[in-house]
């Protein structure tokens, strides 16, 4: 089954608010080995500027992936998630993400392509706060093998 | 200029408590039986785990958790985390490539496997120190 390539441009309803966790950012540094205060204590995030503990560059992949299930998981897009490989990701911040946020996604199907029997998905995740301020913008590329 | 080397080393239970932590449970990050009955040699990193190391070796040659600004990878290669004590490695090396408009640092990221690069196109944007 091959992506419909009408869904380029697509812009999806926003999803429900994320609440940021102090608790998820220290878990998700611990796990990826970031030992550096700012990750784990308010009061080292505070002398940097933040009002709470900071998260790790790549912590947003966790709220824009779930986000981008309302994508993925469209049987009219026709994403067969078993043959899914994860392509390019990119993250362009506007502030870091700190505990305590409440974060809206907004997705966009920026690109639908079909190459050598693949398919290529890009989607662009508009990440908001709570006052509407842009935080983050999240650019991940799938690759949908095709039947070898 | 070219950042020191950064060396990570990955065991299977950073890829569990990765999967944890992520809410990412493929299986292709955990069961053997299933990575390769989909055709891979066995399990593999996340990607996003690979692109998490990169992140810490650019926060660290920046000497800031928040100066990252932009960052971007492509996943060329899968990382295979043997099951045993030593695991793999993963090394991340970085050129300055120079200063935007806006005083920003601009590095040029590689990442590598038992000698073989695991990414391409890997940038990343900085704050320089205050």
């Amino acid at each position: 089954m091959s992506l419909d390539l009408s869904f380029a441009g697509r812009i999806y309803p926003p999803t429900a608010p994320y609440q940021v966790g102090r608790e998820k950012i220290r878990e998700f540094a611990t796990a990826i080995g970031a030992t550096d205060a700012a990750h784990h204590d308010p009061a080292a995030a505070r002398a940097l500027g933040h009002p709470d503990v900071v998260a790790p560059p790549t912590f947003p992949v966790l709220i824009t992936m779930a986000a981008c299930r309302q994508i993925v998981e469209d049987p009219a897009l026709g994403v067969d998630y078993s043959r899914v490989v994860h392509g390019d990701q990119r993250f362009a911040y506007t502030r870091p993400v700190v505990a305590g946020d409440e974060l809206v996604c907004v997705n966009t199907i920026e690109e639908v392509t079909t190459r050598g029997g693949h398919g290529f998905l890009t989607t662009r995740t508009d990440v908001t706060d709570a006052a509407g301020e842009p935080v983050v913008a999240v650019w991940s590329r799938i690759v949908v093998r095709g039947e070898a | 200029m070219e950042l020191p080397t950064q060396t990570f080393r990955v065991t299977r239970v950073d890829l569990i408590r990765y999967a944890g932590a992520s809410g990412d449970f493929n299986p292709i990050h955990w069961s053997d039986r299933f990575a390769t009955s989909v055709g891979l040699p066995g399990v593999i990193a996340h990607g996003m785990f690979t692109m998490a190391l990169v992140g810490r070796a650019v926060t660290t040659w920046a000497g800031a958790p928040d100066a990252v600004v932009d960052l971007g990878v492509r996943f060329t290669r899968p990382v295979v985390v043997p099951d045993d004590d030593e695991g793999t490695e993963i090394e991340v090396t970085a050129v300055v490539k120079g200063v935007t408009e806006d005083g920003l640092t601009r590095l040029d990221v590689t990442a590598t496997c038992r000698g073989e690069k695991v990414l391409s196109q890997a940038r990343a944007i900085v704050r320089t120190p205050r």
